[in-house]
């Protein structure tokens, strides 16, 4: 039988993935995994989706060829302009997706969880599109660090409810999520941000932000003669931005897949989000992966300056492509991420999301050849992230 | 036969009490234990807690969060428990979510499980096919019953499965929510105890969730075998202090 990195029909990435999840959730689930496939090959469902990301969300993104980039770096680097993506990342893909789908499900009332907030704005937004009810849980302190976001929420429509339990930031914005899904089982979908919770989300979502490398291939078809990079590089939290730009080169082994983590203030400082490293199996929200624990096996709290990436697990595609060495995983502290956000802006005349500005360090760590072609994800654009550039670089 | 079988034969109605190990303070776990067991409790679920109780409200979590701050480990639940069968004879049952068990080892932790006395788990995110697949034989080898949940909206066909699979109880949410959501019980609560009740499974039914006073007692015991209650005797030890547990049994029954 041929590998594949892509789910298997339990939802299972290798050892990872699978519905950890209480019986409360069952028929929630259940319903989206016997229905998710079908109604997103639906020609109607598919024609509704192309038809807002091209019109609405602004799709194609452009494949820009970083000329200044690719001199000093002495290879060939190309960027994924998801940060031109409506609502500034490429979160909308999925949220554009998952509305869609739980339009066909008869669902009216829609809940999310949040972090920075860029899922909760790509929620909110496709909610007001379709005149769905939408509340937002954010953790409380989450909810007092991106006020911005925040706001944005609330104009769209949302109502944005703080988690105040445990930790109080996504990973408890995850769990209030979840326990409004048990508590309103029947008439609510819960649009999950990133390839992350139990199946059928990981691939769903996976699925959804497919659209990124599935345009890459015509792109790089026309300016290189070839649909494939030699390298693709994302960085990854939850990891749905990877998940999306991977997805058509997965089982392609000519390209080599790089997922870029958040070291934090370094791995061994233990304040730090590079979850392959410093995780192990477990179970959180719904998914066996690698997460961060103690030995006891209670999850602790990830740290990066990006908000983004401080998710203490990973999805179970990237713990299984961590595992079994098909993709290299590479971590980069906080410092040099912020410093890749001013080198990004002031040679290429974009300023990235923090989260994007980690993939870029790369360059920094790793040496490629002159012929190799590199794919990068720009994933988000840094308007959300001002405060903190201007906190750190004093601006 | 396993204790919480032949508990299960008994005449009378059940009355099962779950409180989180290691609440209000550390040591305080046997204390409960005990009183419980002479306030004539017919059960027992100790929670092991977890950071993230992904199936409980308020109540439970902040117990859980309590019991955590103050120190509680998994080894330090099985030393509190250490000599707990010398004079605790009612089943007892380890409600723990699935993360801190595989963290542990299954094996070692059902293996520390037989030795301390312990009867039964309920792991609320461990799907029931999961379990019958991977783990079923393993903790049969060590005398543990696995229960499971059903809910309103569990469909017959799943039910009849959890029943095959089940060996102990099967644990009846009272409604769609999570723990400690609810104070009273209505038509449709009345109406799925019923439905359940026709279904004439094999394993006895235990309500459980929302289940705070005489009254709602009364009416989750009236189509099945007993009730479990959880969050309104946490609360009660939160307020009320750890030895005044048979202030709150002797409420209920």
């Amino acid at each position: 039988m041929k590998t594949s990195y892509h789910a298997d029909k339990k939802g299972y990435y290798g050892d990872f993935g699978g519905a950890y999840i209480p019986e409360m959730l069952y028929p929630n689930v259940e319903e989206l995994r016997q229905n998710y496939l079908e109604i997103s090959a639906d020609p109607v469902f598919k024609k509704e989706f192309d038809q807002l990301l091209k019109d609405y969300v602004g799709r194609p993104t452009p494949l820009y060829y970083a000329s200044r980039l690719s001199e000093k770096y002495n290879t060939k680097i190309y960027l994924k302009r998801e940060d031109l993506c409506h609502t500034g990342a490429h979160k909308i893909n999925n949220t554009i997706g998952q509305i869609l789908l739980a339009k066909r499900l008869g669902k009216n009332r829609v809940i999310a969880e949040t972090g920075a907030g860029q899922h909760g704005v790509a929620t909110a937004t496709v909610c007001a599109l379709m005149g769905i009810e939408c509340i937002v849980y954010m953790g409380e302190l989450d909810i007092r660090r991106q006020a911005p976001n925040v706001a944005r929420m609330k104009m769209l429509g949302a109502e944005v409810r703080p988690a105040q339990s445990g930790s109080k930031t996504l990973k408890d914005a995850t769990n209030e999520a979840i326990r409004d899904w048990i508590n309103n089982p029947v008439d609510t979908h819960y649009i999950i941000g990133s390839v992350v919770g139990p199946h059928p989300y990981p691939d769903m979502v996976a699925r959804f932000q497919s659209i990124i490398s599935e345009e890459c291939k015509t792109q790089l078809q026309e300016v290189e003669g070839r649909d494939y990079p030699d390298h693709v590089i994302a960085c990854v939290g939850g990891g749905s931005n990877a998940a999306g730009i991977y997805y058509h080169y997965l089982d392609d082994p000519r390209v080599n897949i790089i997922a870029v983590e958040a070291a934090g203030k370094g791995i061994d400082s233990g304040e730090s989000a590079a979850t392959s490293v410093l995780g192990k199996e477990g179970i959180i929200h719904g998914s066996k992966t690698l997460l961060m624990q103690t030995p006891d096996g209670q999850i602790t709290e990830p740290y990066s300056i990006s908000a983004g990436l401080d998710y203490p697990g990973v999805g179970p595609m990237h713990a299984h492509l961590y595992r079994s060495q098909r993709a290299e995983f590479v971590s980069i502290p906080d410092q040099e991420a912020m410093d890749w956000g001013l080198t990004l802006s002031q040679m290429e005349g974009i300023i990235p999301a923090i989260e994007t500005a980690h993939a870029f360090a790369l360059l920094d760590e790793r040496k490629f050849e002159p012929n190799d072609v590199l794919l990068f994800n720009c994933s988000g654009r840094g308007d959300k992230d001002l405060e903190t550039y201007i906190d750190y670089f004093k601006l | 036969m396993n204790r919480i079988q032949s508990t299960l034969t008994k005449e009378h109605k059940l009355l099962s009490i779950y409180f989180t190990a290691g609440f209000p303070e550390l040591d305080d776990t046997v204390s409960v234990l005990k009183q419980l067991q002479d306030t004539g409790v017919d059960m027992i679920e100790l929670g092991l807690p977890f950071s993230d109780p992904l199936a409980d409200g308020p109540t439970i979590q902040e117990s859980s969060t309590q019991a955590l701050k103050n120190g509680m480990t998994t080894d330090t639940l099985f030393d509190q428990l250490k000599d707990v069968r010398k004079h605790i004879h009612v089943p007892l049952i380890i409600m723990g979510y699935f993360n801190p068990i595989m963290q542990y080892g299954v094996e070692r932790f059902c293996k520390r499980c037989q030795e301390t006395g312990i009867d039964g788990l309920i792991i609320p995110d461990l799907p029931v096919d999961v379990y019958h697949e991977q783990y079923q034989s393993l903790f049969q080898d060590y005398g543990l019953l696995n229960m499971f949940l059903i809910t309103p909206q569990t469909p017959d066909e799943r039910i009849r499965f959890i029943d095959k699979v089940s060996e102990g109880f099967i644990y009846m949410v009272s409604s769609a929510a999570t723990t400690g959501a609810q104070s009273s019980f209505g038509n449709v609560q009345e109406d799925y105890f019923k439905r359940i009740e026709s279904m004439q499974l094999n394993a006895k039914l235990l309500v459980g969730f929302g289940i705070s006073n005489a009254e709602t007692y009364q009416a989750a015991t009236a189509h099945s075998k007993g009730a479990i209650i959880g969050s309104a005797f946490i609360k009660h030890l939160k307020t009320h202090g750890s030895d005044s547990v048979a202030e709150f049994v002797t409420q209920i029954r």
